[in-house]
């Protein structure tokens, strides 16, 4: 309202500004600066890896530190790793993205007026529970009862391949770390669609309503259109999140280094679950391999999280 | 003369939107036949437990909630199934995290005795008995590798929220993008890249000084963000008014803005440290483990509360995972009591969101 | 001349073309119904908002002045406003709100402070220095903004509504407070306000919109 409008040219501005802007200005930049040596310490560790596998790097299965002289060779590619990290959090998406539409549509439109901020505080109170609770939780509670669910899916639905398993033993399985990570995102997928879905134009609701309409059919027909970019937005920050997720996926999560689609197979991959494995008994040449492996995961949350930003401020800003 | 109107006209009050009491037998009714489909499912299919029945009703019921109400057209029919479907997937999000709850507090007090909180483990093995030991070391070392974090990444939040909002700097809009960019970095990502340059590089060993760099990575985008929702709210009058007199835009961010928004930047803070406290990953690749209580931040290893977690619980035996049932007990209050004091003093919404 | 204005004022959609300049000792009354740019003038003098066109000068220097793109940032005019809605700063005292003008102006502490008590007494507020703004009385406030805008011995003091967030009981002490202080102000003052009452108590000249 009454803020100074801006000039082109500001003539006499005191030093002290000057100098207050200039320091505030190379302080914020800092955050770019730390994204940009990530990505350039890493790189820069991990080229030797690059040069020596070069895109093979990417489409390898094998993870092999090698005995270090000819006869036995090292052997790294992380497809195994990185094509796993994708099928879990996508199992987290199938899982959660429904889920977090019902939460945030009952807390929105169905829940009395009285129980929706407390329900909202306890949703962004869940979402501060540290990953490490969530893995051991996954590990002695969640584990046991999946591994029961997966068998009982795999024996009624033998016929779709994905639900096959090539060895009856359902523990530590993509599904099981899925469903996990599916409850890890749920609160962050859920605030997003929750926002968006609040920002719905009230009279056009009301209109639906009011022609005959029921509540599910003012919701179908516009609240869901309305908020589906949101969705897009919360569902995709939630995959980066799943993607990099590490500790809790580690302890309920086999890894084995062959690309497995069987969901409810003993058999995985996760890089950043690799990293945290690997890391401790590292070969200084697998170690370089490491941090190649943590390049890639970097450069792909890192899209992954810029178009989410991006889908889910332009929702902002469009309601 | 005056007319009088004749009381009797006027017709008895109704509420219709009062529950009536067919609309609590229906109910009834509807459950009733809910749970017996449930049972018969429970009984035909290998579905067990109180979380089989559990499924099996949640299955029934927007099934039986669809066809009770089909008599007042498909479309109430339709509605009746969403509400109930939607319903039951609130309830059923829930239980994974009541579950959490109970499962961390009703195993992790079996760890706790007199000495659980004042004594390391130096002189005891992880599978020792429960009476001896303890997570002292963790305790002290979360709270150094926070201190160091939050003298990192507080100040620099704000600073990221002040350009964005005060200087209105002409990147402001790069600093916000990659700010938020910088939320989704992997925490085993942050941890590598302190390792190769911090650990490897400066100390050439793992110490606490780089456990609280890597957590500091973490922490900086929560705390830039939630500072600038707060800088938002200040009123623009205010800035105004120390301007017209006389006063530089550095005394005004200092002495007007910043003071009058204090106890949210105190939130902000607060969110931040409840994000990293419980953060493991990276810190295995730069703090790492040790048994012993130590406050030296430079000279090798500490223990944290997460580490502390993570270590007893790779040792497997009876005794230490209960102790790591009883380290996540303390982890979990200390982020649940961080987390409501962010809430309390902060009050409205800040902090719901990344 | 101490202030002159030739230009165009605007915020947002309103724009109004205006000339008036007003010298030292003279108080220049603004009158006109709301909406009518009285309060634009005043934060368009302050530089919280600039000119659409035209010049604005001060003692021959100019402030404001859009086709050379020169323009002098608010706090180095040597101007004071009293703010409709007065905007004393919340969190500070009495005093540090008197003399934060002084010291963002450099003025050394124990100065400012001297200073700062002189224009509370001037007001008549002498042993209110402790008190926060939250718990004054609405003249009180008033008098303390008042204070406030004097004590930096601005060129130029701008008035906006000076009476309009005082209950009616202090309206009349205010009424005579006000011409004593604007009588013995050096500079030019420029008083904003749609009360005939106070134009003719205090002004020398006015000007409606």
């Amino acid at each position: 309202m009454s803020t100074p409008e801006q000039r082109e040219i500001i003539i006499r501005r005191g030093r002290a500004d000057t100098i207050f802007r200039g320091v505030i200005a190379s302080g914020a930049m800092l955050s770019l600066v730390v994204l940009a040596l990530i990505a350039g310490f890493l790189l820069f560790r991990g080229l030797e890896v690059f040069k020596d596998f070069g895109f093979s790097f990417l489409t390898g299965t094998q993870w092999d530190a090698g005995s270090g002289d000819a006869s036995a060779p090292a052997h790294f590619g992380i497809a195994a790793m990185l094509i796993g990290s994708i099928v879990t959090a996508v199992i987290a998406l199938i899982v959660a993205v429904p889920f977090a539409i019902a939460v945030s549509l009952f807390l929105e439109y169905y829940a009395p007026q009285f129980i929706r901020k407390p329900l909202t505080a306890i949703l962004d109170l869940v979402a501060a529970i540290p990953s490490v609770i969530y893995g051991i939780w996954g590990y002695a509670i969640l584990m046991p009862k999946a591994a029961g669910w997966a068998k009982s899916l795999n024996s009624w639905f033998d016929w779709i391949w994905i639900f096959k398993v090539p060895a009856p033993i359902f523990d530590r399985s993509p599904f099981i770390a899925g469903l996990l990570l599916a409850l890890m995102v749920l609160p962050i997928t859920t605030s997003v669609a929750r926002e968006v879905y609040s920002q719905a134009p009230r009279d056009q609701i009301d209109a639906a309503y009011g022609l005959g309409g029921t509540k599910w059919g003012g919701i179908r027909t516009v609240v869901m259109p309305f908020g589906r970019s949101g969705l897009v937005g919360g569902a995709m920050l939630g995959l980066g999140r799943a993607l990099g997720e590490t500790i809790a996926v580690y302890l309920v999560l086999n890894l084995v280094f062959k690309v497995n689609f069987q969901i409810l197979a003993s058999a995985g991959g996760n890089v950043a679950s690799l990293i945290a494995t690997r890391f401790g008994e590292a070969t200084p040449y697998e170690l370089k391999a490491l941090m190649a492996a943590g390049l890639v995961l970097f450069l792909v949350t890192l899209a992954v999280n810029a178009a989410a930003t991006y889908i889910v401020s332009r929702s902002r800003t469009s309601a | 003369m005056t007319e009088i109107l004749s009381p009797v006209s006027a017709p008895a009050p109704q509420k219709p939107w009062r529950h009536r009491r067919r609309d609590w037998r229906q109910a009834a009714i509807m459950t009733s036949m809910s749970l017996f489909g449930a049972w018969l499912i429970v009984v035909t299919t290998g579905l067990a437990g109180v979380l089989g029945a559990y499924v099996a009703f949640a299955i029934v019921f927007p099934i039986v909630a669809f066809l009770a109400s089909l008599p007042y057209g498909q479309k109430t029919g339709q509605d009746r199934m969403a509400t109930a479907v939607i319903c039951l997937a609130f309830s059923t999000a829930f239980i994974p995290w009541v579950s959490i709850l109970f499962t961390v507090m009703n195993k992790g007090r079996h760890a706790f005795y007199s000495g659980f909180l004042t004594t390391d483990m130096l002189v005891n093995s992880a599978d020792d008995p429960l009476n001896v030991g303890g997570i002292s070391h963790a305790i002290v070392g979360t709270l150094i590798l926070i201190s160091i974090a939050s003298l990192i990444a507080i100040p620099l939040g704000v600073i990221a929220a002040i350009y964005i909002v005060e200087v209105k700097g002409r990147f402001a809009g790069y600093v916000r993008f990659f700010t938020q960019a910088m939320s989704g970095v992997p925490s085993i990502v942050a941890g590598l890249f302190i390792y190769t340059t911090i650990v490897v590089v400066v100390f050439n060993r793992f110490n606490a000084l780089a456990g609280g760099l890597a957590l500091a990575i973490l922490m900086l985008p929560t705390v830039a963000r939630t500072s600038e929702e707060v800088l938002k709210l200040v009123p623009d009058d205010l800035r105004a008014a120390s301007y017209a007199m006389g006063a530089s835009q550095f005394s005004t961010v200092f002495r007007i803005v910043l003071p009058t928004i204090r106890s949210g930047l105190i939130t902000a803070s607060i969110l931040g440290v409840a994000r990293v406290a419980g953060e493991t990953a990276p810190l295995l690749l730069t703090s790492q483990y040790f048994v012993k209580f130590t406050t030296n931040i430079t000279s090798g290893p500490i223990a944290a509360l997460p580490t502390y977690i993570f270590a007893n619980l790779g040792v497997g035996s009876a005794n230490s995972v209960t102790r790591a049932w009883g380290g996540s007990a303390v982890l979990l209050s200390i982020v649940f009591i961080l987390f409501i004091l962010a809430r309390l003093l902060g009050g409205r919404n800040i902090g719901s969101k990344r | 001349m101490s202030i002159s204005l030739q230009g165009t004022i605007g915020r947002g959609e309103f724009e109004r073309a205006l000339n008036f300049s007003v010298a030292d000792g003279e108080v220049l009354a603004i009158t006109g119904p709301n909406g009518s740019g009285k309060s634009t003038i005043i934060h368009t003098i302050a530089g919280l908002i600039s000119l659409r066109s035209g010049q604005l000068q001060s003692d021959n220097i100019t402030w404001d002045e859009p086709s050379t793109r020169i323009w002098v940032a608010p706090e180095n005019r040597t101007c004071a406003v009293v703010f409709q809605d007065l905007r004393l700063f919340p969190h500070m005292n009495v005093i540090a709100n008197v003399s934060y003008g002084l010291r963002a102006h450099g003025v050394a502490k124990d100065e400012a402070m001297t200073r700062s008590s002189v224009a509370l007494t001037r007001v008549g507020l002498s042993s209110f220095e402790k008190r926060r703004p939250n718990d004054l009385s609405g003249g009180e406030r008033q008098r303390v903004a008042l204070a406030r805008a004097l004590v930096v011995e601005p060129r130029v003091l701008l008035l906006d509504e000076p009476l309009s967030a005082v209950d009616a009981s202090s309206r009349a002490a205010i009424r005579d407070l006000l011409p004593e202080v604007l009588s013995s102000f050096a500079g030019a003052t420029i008083l904003v306000t749609h009360d005939l009452g106070d134009v003719e108590a205090m002004a020398t000249r006015s000007l409606g919109l």
